[in-house]
């Protein structure tokens, strides 16, 4: 049985569908991403997750009920990880666990221990008695990842986890995301960073302009949407778009980017000979995996990140 | 969904290790105690500018009844004599204490709520646990008017000090005060809750809202005194009602008993129908 099914949903914003008709379902213990460029849908489809945006149409049930008719016990049993923070930057580490904690009805007793075990969790045992303005951006995501899990949830909604933090910070964080996982807590997870759906998520949808384009593992995405390899080449921004009619037939598709030229096929280093071959010689290049920034590409025709 | 499997009882486990009450009960509680869990928070927090509470509301009636009391005061009793038969420190004590604390929730009532929706963004975390919005904005009331409470009773102690009292029933100030605050504030907060940008009406609502109360509203002389075509700033301020019902305790004021209880029935209401359109407000902006 589905933790949370979704059919037909759909919020407007005036003329705007901002969730345009949308279904997915989310298995228990899955981690399921929602991948897309900004404004697709993502965090507004979170939100009704968790009843905070009212649905125009369509139906949801997240534990097998309308977020909508019963938001508390629906939150009782979720962990939001929100795109903010929103953190109350006054109080200190701890405070914050406990106090957001107390938004639960959950004893301080029952919440002294826990904010202890989370804040070892978290890595930030040393900042405990910190106030969080103190604290740099990934502590802050980590904190505020902690404080989701206060109540014990068996969903948690994580929202852009690691927009603006460093790649190190990053790392760190997938980490302690992976450690979730491995305790089977089903992850709900957006973000237009390609390499965080693929480290994070069994399972995504690709979401644009509200509607959700492709769904699949990501290999299953790449496999389906794109090729094995694909070779970057660049001729200078000027020659990139001059040089096609002459690529014609070395790839199975070709992308044309304004810096580079994106050669799909089986065997990157075959293609590269193919090119040369014919007398090109790009300034550099490059052969790499396919990843799901190609399937975007070749779904909606731009980049992920514009 | 209330019941985990036993098999998931693991306390090496972060997610669902099996100690926290069954969400079902969170739940629960939340329905019927969500109003009280987001007061406790605010309480908590306001004790980050707990110094800044406590000097304003000692310094504040120390400097208050030393100028207005004790000061003015012996001017107009030399001119005048009595002020509605009483010294004026006894007539203008308890218009300070009241406006005083009417004056503070202007304040509270407006930037913070632009925090929780803008700039912090404490309304957003909290309606992601099982505390509706509705009740997020009856929580902030609640706080803000039990902080008062103690503030108006550190302002009464003052007035005690100062001789500016004569009657037990006094006391009641303690609440009056913070009842007017709430007349005024929690429109003011449902005001609030429709400002997306603060740019420069909270400023405005000070300086040509506030002050214009203080001063007209039958805090330094009674409302009569003004021509009758003021005297309707007197009733519609919250200060106004408030102002009176402590001069009614505070040195038994000859009012009409009529009017005593339209005193206490405006400000109720107008308390009463800033919390409803508080908590309505709050529910549109943070379910959109």
């Amino acid at each position: 049985m589905s933790v949370i099914e979704a059919r037909a949903l759909v919020k407007s914003y005036g003329e705007l569908n901002a969730v345009d008709g949308i279904d997915f379902d989310v298995a228990p213990g899955e981690s399921f991403g929602l991948l897309g460029p900004n404004g697709a849908g993502k965090s507004t489809t979170m939100r009704m997750i968790g009843g905070t945006s009212l649905r125009t149409s369509g139906t949801l049930t997240v534990l097998g009920l309308d977020p909508e008719t019963h938001g508390p016990e629906v939150r009782a049993n979720l962990g939001v990880v929100p795109q903010q923070d929103n953190l109350d930057t006054e109080l200190r580490c701890r405070e914050n666990l406990i106090t957001y904690g107390r938004y639960f009805g959950l004893p301080r007793s029952y919440l002294r221990g826990r904010a202890d075990d989370l804040l070892a969790f978290a890595q930030l045992t040393d900042k405990a008695d910190e106030k969080v303005d103190n604290l740099s951006g990934g502590m802050k995501r980590r904190l505020t990842i902690a404080r989701g899990l206060i109540n014990e949830p068996r969903i948690l909604l994580l929202d852009e986890p690691t927009t603006g933090l460093d790649p190190q910070a990053r790392h760190i964080l997938w980490d302690r995301l992976f450690r979730l996982k491995e305790e089977g807590v089903t992850l709900v997870v957006t973000t237009h960073f390609m390499d965080e759906a693929e480290q994070l998520c069994d399972r995504l949808v690709v979401m644009d302009h509200g509607k959700i384009v492709a769904e699949g593992s990501p290999a299953q995405l790449i496999r389906r949407y794109s090729t094995r390899e694909v070779l970057e080449v660049r001729f200078g921004s000027d020659r990139n778009a001059a040089v096609v009619a002459q690529l014609d037939g070395v790839a199975e598709r070709i992308e044309v980017l304004p810096d580079r030229v994106l050669l799909y096929s089986a065997d990157g280093e075959a293609t590269l000979e193919q090119v040369t071959s014919r007398g090109l010689q790009p300034i550099t290049s490059l052969v790499r995996r396919s990843s799901l920034e190609d399937v975007f590409l070749r779904l909606t025709g731009r980049s992920l990140i514009d | 969904m209330t019941d985990r499997a036993p098999e998931l009882l693991d306390s090496n486990r972060l997610a669902y290790a099996g100690g926290a009450l069954p969400a079902a009960s969170q739940a629960r509680i939340g329905r019927r105690w969500g109003w009280w869990l987001y007061a406790e928070y605010r309480l908590t927090s306001m004790r980050a500018y707990l110094p800044t509470i406590l000097i304003r509301s000692i310094g504040l009636p120390l400097l208050y009844l030393s100028s207005m009391g004790l000061g003015l005061g012996a001017l107009v009793d030399s001119g005048a004599g009595r002020v509605e038969g009483v010294s004026y420190l006894v007539f203008v004590g308890p218009a300070l204490l009241v406006s005083s604390i009417v004056m503070e929730s202007s304040g509270e009532f407006t930037y913070p709520v632009m925090s929780g929706f803008k700039w912090q963004r404490h309304y957003f975390a909290a309606s992601a646990s099982p505390i509706t919005p509705g009740q997020v904005a009856v929580g902030e009331i609640v706080a803000v008017g039990l902080r008062f409470i103690p503030e108006a009773l550190l302002f009464w102690l003052a007035l005690v000090w100062f001789g500016g009292v004569t009657a037990p029933a006094s006391v009641l100030m303690v609440l009056i005060a913070p009842l007017a605050a709430l007349a005024f504030g929690a429109p003011l907060m449902a005001f609030a809750a429709t400002q997306t940008d603060e740019g420069s009406q909270f400023a405005f609502i000070q300086r040509f809202v506030v002050m214009p109360m203080f001063l007209f509203a039958g805090t330094f002389f009674p409302l009569s005194a003004m021509p009758t075509y003021l005297q309707w700033i007197g009733w519609i301020s919250p200060m106004w009602h408030g102002t009176q019902l402590a001069r009614v305790v505070g040195f038994g004021m000859t009012n009409p008993w009529w009017l005593t209880w339209l005193h206490l029935l405006v400000l109720v209401v107008a308390a009463g129908g800033g919390i409803v359109a508080s908590a309505r407000l709050f529910e549109r902006r943070l379910t959109r």
